[in-house]
């Protein structure tokens, strides 16, 4: 069975992504239309479950960002819907228990507005970079209220008692030690605690977490994947994990799906898929992966050339020209349909 | 070639350095002493700032102005490269010594072919004697590393980051080394590229039976490449030993949490459990053990003194208390000592819960 | 499961944590979080102010400053004491007691009379005065209306990015003073025209377009992607994230304003353009209407206290923006770390 862009809302999902397609202009004047374009996300399909976790692998330059972006309004897609189902989008009022999940489902297109205020407190984001993503002239203290603040949320004094409160949850004590210093003083693990509680003030239902730890060095990451998962599990936020490292995808996730120049490839159970990867592309991805085993021995990946931008690409399969498996019917037909290979595993291929 | 003279290729000795700076006197290397012999691959690891990458400038004296080196030695084939004059310093980088630097894009020019640049560093040390020659072991580099010789006259920029980490690779192949320092050489590069430089690196140092030290930060790719491995700590080297060992039985407690660091796509998915807190001031490390504030073993004796070195076989570390002393394991009384100073309330959040 | 460990963040007990603040502590006041952020403003100030005070030319600008706002204070004070406004009025005082005029320096004139029998030393203190208005307003107005353009321009692009850059291109293109002087001879400009005229040219010109470029490496940090993930909009971010960082580049350039105010109205006095009663380049202009710029260096003290007033204060207007340099471009900091 292939997913199309018409099935509706799976019940349950906080957010189901069907047929999303960003594509970018290459070489656009003030004056003149591009006629070549980047297809940085095609016909991308996935849902989350409220409280669930999926992680977006794949190489830079595949798209698992700009999915990331679309998903939380900073990128508007091209074509294609995002459904969300999160509390208080509907009504246009924010009800107090973030559980009820008996929404009608809004598509985000739709979203602008007082509703955009709403989504902003339902869905957030927690960025890559822990020295940039933060504003260096604000303390602490104003770049966690910032979304309290702008949305009006509270008096002043509630803002402060909860800064100090999340500043609290993330581990970052006593938070009066640290409500006043700037983003410079503080180290790149700390950062990043900063980061998560600032996407975690408002109570949002869903984070995308843009490779959060990448930046960080090794002593400091465990900390905030353990930090990350516990809060999540707590206050029962779903969060997409964008990553390239299938490692840290398997430790933080459910499910992983595997990007591949704009296109999911392969998605599945976490220990499903590592266990038993069937697209040749997410094979010679886990195949890659440095063991830290002196003993142990890889077999090189089998995958051939090196990765191109997707402008204006060919119909037929994205993977084609570095596919150890491509046949003649690869080569003369359009891009597989994502399928079902196994309950709950779906795989882009015509040969597996 | 400098005659051959008994011992191992590259000796360092009690190596220390430090950084002059606006806050005070950075400690950045800490009496580092390693060895290092033909053909083996030595792997340096450690988080950032503990000092591995100013081992690697010191072995290439690319030392920074305001860096002073306060102790130590360093024998290349028995010549002590700190007492070379300024000349024999440039004839010393490349041809003995040769780096791969971290960012690629940075170590090559935007305005010149890459294949001009190579044959410039072979021309400037005079290892052939005319542009044809050194032309054509460009050549031989290039498919050496897995570069289409037919690349020579591109210039950086048409190159994708792999090409240009093979080129950088080439570079520092092309005057012959006798040892070679990557310094986080795949860091910036995607897991498939990744595979494929290290593989080629580790080919390449098999088949000239080359010395290379590699710093990383990640473990996993220094255990796939080497043989030995260093492990550093606010600039002391604190374990080193044969990579497999160290692997299967680390002593030193920092080696334990950084292996149990990195999680895995194989194996058991277990809880990690990582290290906690922050690493020292290294304007004003701790006194002692400079790991002891974040360490789970630490007793009173770790705070006071520097720890001697304690060996297995031919691995050692230098701790009070190293894993493979299980019974040497802090005491209740002991711990009792230490919690005067707040040592077992921090261990016991480090191992959290 | 995986349980998140607990964290030691304790500053006090990690060796990592930088020197900060002492202990903040918060309370349950309003007064209390303003106490804090006027400290923390404080200590920023202090820390920018130091590297200041390492740059030698910034030193000595301050001084040359701190000297001239000394000289423009002094006149009104001198006025109400030992000077009488028959003889000392910059514009219509007469210096009785001298048989000829031009008089050379005496006591009574320490730098002499001008060829009206005016006292030259009052002219230059009173002149300090309207300087500083003129150069600190024109500064004003071009940062004013740069930095916001220059905001503006660079977060929504496109056609509105296109009209404030085709209008900077052609505000450069014209020739500065020659436009002045056209102005000047269409409208009577005064000393505060000048300035807005000097603002709103400097302001709209490259400035803008130097600002602009400023705010375009701003408006791509993921602190702004950031800002709009937690719902702040157009407004907020460019007044909130994007003006407060380019404000250390435009007090430069406020700076170098001052330098360009201040040396226009020279020239345009000296070419008896102005409507102004006095001013350094009056006073050039004066003595130069009487012939004595000839004379060589026989009248020297109806041009140089003028001359060297214009020039220092210029220059140590100069020298203080380059020593800002220093504090807002780390790159440009000696090396220390």
């Amino acid at each position: 069975m292939a997913i199309t862009g018409t099935e509706p809302l799976h019940t349950g999902a906080l957010l189901s992504v069907a047929g999303l397609t960003k594509r970018f202009p290459v070489g656009r004047h003030l004056f003149r239309k591009a006629t070549s374009f980047i297809h940085a996300v095609d016909d991308v399909t996935f849902d989350l479950e409220p409280g669930g976790s999926l992680g977006l692998v794949g190489e830079s330059g595949c798209g698992k960002t700009t999915v990331g972006k679309l998903l939380v309004k900073l990128l508007e897609p091209t074509s294609g819907e995002i459904l969300f189902r999160l509390p208080g989008l509907a009504d246009h009022a924010v009800p107090d228990d973030p559980s009820e999940l008996n929404e009608p489902a809004v598509d985000s297109a739709s979203i602008e507005g007082r509703q955009l205020r709403a989504f902003r407190r339902r869905a957030q984001m927690i960025f890559q970079d822990p020295y940039e993503s933060m504003n260096p002239r604000r303390t602490i203290y104003d770049t966690i209220a910032e979304p309290l603040s702008v949305q009006g949320m509270g008096t002043l004094l509630d803002r402060v008692d909860r800064v100090s409160e999340i500043l609290d949850q993330v581990g970052l004590t006593p938070p009066a030690t640290f409500l006043f210093r700037h983003p410079h003083e503080l180290s790149g693990g700390q950062r990043q605690r900063v980061a998560i509680a600032r996407a975690l003030v408002v109570g949002p239902s869903f984070v995308v977490a843009d490779e959060p730890t990448s930046m960080l060095d090794v002593s400091s990451r465990t900390g905030i994947m353990n930090l990350m998962q516990g809060l999540a599990q707590d206050l029962g936020v779903a969060y997409l994990y964008v990553t390239h490292d299938l490692a840290v995808a398997r430790y933080m996730c459910h499910r992983i799906a595997v990007m591949y120049s704009g296109k999911i490839v392969e998605i599945g159970e976490t220990e499903e898929l590592l266990k038993n990867p069937r697209h040749p592309y997410t094979r010679a991805l886990l195949s890659a992966v440095p063991l830290p085993d002196p003993g142990s021995t890889r077999e090189p990946p089998d995958i051939r050339g090196e990765l191109t931008a997707p402008i204006d690409p060919p119909a037929r399969c994205r993977f084609f020209d570095r596919c150890p498996m491509a046949t003649e019917n690869c080569r003369t037909s359009p891009h597989p349909p994502t399928e079902e290979k196994s309950p709950g595993h779906w795989v882009a291929c015509y040969e597996v | 070639m400098a005659a051959k003279i008994n011992g191992p290729l590259l000796k360092v000795e009690d190596l220390t350095l430090r950084y002059l700076t606006r806050g005070g006197e950075v400690r950045a290397v800490e009496g580092v002493s390693f060895e290092l012999e033909q053909g083996q691959a030595l792997g340096l690891v450690g988080e950032s700032g503990c000092g591995k990458t100013s081992v690697a400038n010191s072995l290439m004296r690319l030392l920074p102005d305001n860096a002073r080196l306060a102790g130590g030695q360093v024998w290349l084939r028995g010549e002590d490269i700190f007492a070379l004059e300024e000349d024999e310093v440039r004839e010393y980088r490349w041809r003995r010594v040769a780096m791969v630097f971290q960012a690629a894009m940075n170590s090559l020019d935007p305005v010149y072919k890459v294949g001009q640049q190579i044959v410039e560093a072979i021309e400037a040390h005079e290892i052939e004697g005319t542009i044809s020659a050194a032309r054509e072991r460009v050549a031989r580099l290039f498919r050496l590393v897995g570069l289409d010789p037919a690349l020579m006259d591109r210039y950086p920029h048409e190159f994708s980051g792999g090409m240009r980490q093979r080129a950088v690779i080439a570079m520092a192949l092309s005057c012959d080394p006798a040892v070679i320092i990557a310094d986080e050489p795949t860091t910036a590069l995607d897991v498939i590229v990744q595979d494929r430089i290290l593989r080629e690196l580790k080919a390449i140092q098999q088949q000239l039976n080359m010395a290379i030290i590699y710093i990383s930060h990640d473990i996993a790719v220094v255990a796939e490449v080497t043989d030995r491995i260093g492990v550093m700590y606010a600039g002391h080297l604190v374990e080193y030993g044969n990579t497999a060992d160290v692997f299967r039985a680390p002593l030193h407690p920092y080696t334990d949490a950084l292996l149990g660091s990195f999680p895995s796509v194989t194996g058991e998915r277990r809880p990690l459990a990582g290290l906690s807190g922050e690493p020292p001031n290294l304007i004003d490390p701790p006194a002692g053990c400079p790991f002891h504030p974040r360490c789970p073993r630490a007793t009173q004796i770790c705070q006071e003194e520097f720890p001697p070195q304690a060996w297995e076989g031919t691995q050692w570390a230098k701790c009070w208390h190293p894993m493979n002393a299980g019974a040497e394991a802090p005491s209740d009384v002991e711990l009792e000592a230490a919690s005067d100073v707040g040592i077992v309330e921090q261990s016991a959040h480090g191992e959290g819960g | 499961m995986i349980t998140p460990p607990n964290y030691p963040g304790i500053p006090g007990a990690s060796p990592g944590t930088p020197p900060g603040p002492p202990d903040l502590d918060v309370g349950n006041s309003r007064f209390r979080l303003a106490l804090a952020r006027i400290r923390l403003a404080w200590r920023s100030f202090r820390g920018a102010w130091s590297i200041y005070l390492e740059s030698r030319i910034g030193v000595l600008s301050l001084l040359i400053i701190g000297m001239f706002a000394l000289m423009a204070v002094a006149h009104p004070v001198l006025m109400l004491t030992i000077w009488d406004s028959g003889t000392y009025d910059p514009v219509t005082g007469y210096a009785f007691g001298q048989s000829q005029q031009p008089a050379s320096p005496s006591w009574r004139h320490p730098l002499g009379t001008d060829p009206l029998g005016r006292d030259v030393l009052s002219q230059l203190l009173w002149s300090t005065r309207s300087e500083f208005v003129l150069g600190i307003t024109a500064a004003l107005v071009t940062v004013a209306i740069a930095t916001t353009v220059g905001a503006v321009a660079a977060y929504y692009g496109g056609i509105i990015d296109a009209f404030f850059m085709r209008l900077a291109d052609l505000i450069i293109a014209l020739p500065g003073i020659s436009l002045l002087i056209v102005l000047s001879a269409l409208f009577k400009l005064n000393l505060f025209y000048l300035a807005l005229v000097i603002g709103v040219l400097g302001g709209f010109g490259g400035t803008a377009i130097i600002l602009k470029s400023q705010a375009l490496s701003i408006k791509v940090k993921p602190y702004i992607e950031a800002a709009r993930v937690a719902g702040g909009g157009h407004f907020h971010i460019i007044l909130v994230h994007i003006i407060p960082n380019l404000l250390p580049l435009s007090l430069l350039y406020m700076m170098f304003t001052v330098t360009s105010a201040i040396f226009a109205e020279a020239v345009l006095s000296f070419l008896g353009l102005l409507d102004v009663r006095m001013s350094w380049g009056i006073m050039i202009h004066t003595a130069n209407t009487g012939g004595y710029l000839m004379g060589g260096t026989r009248y020297w003290w109806l041009v140089v206290p003028a001359g060297a007033s214009i020039t220092l204060l210029c220059s140590a207007f100069y020298m203080g923006g380059r020593a800002l340099d220093e504090v807002v471009n780390p790159r440009l900091r000696r090396r220390h770390d």
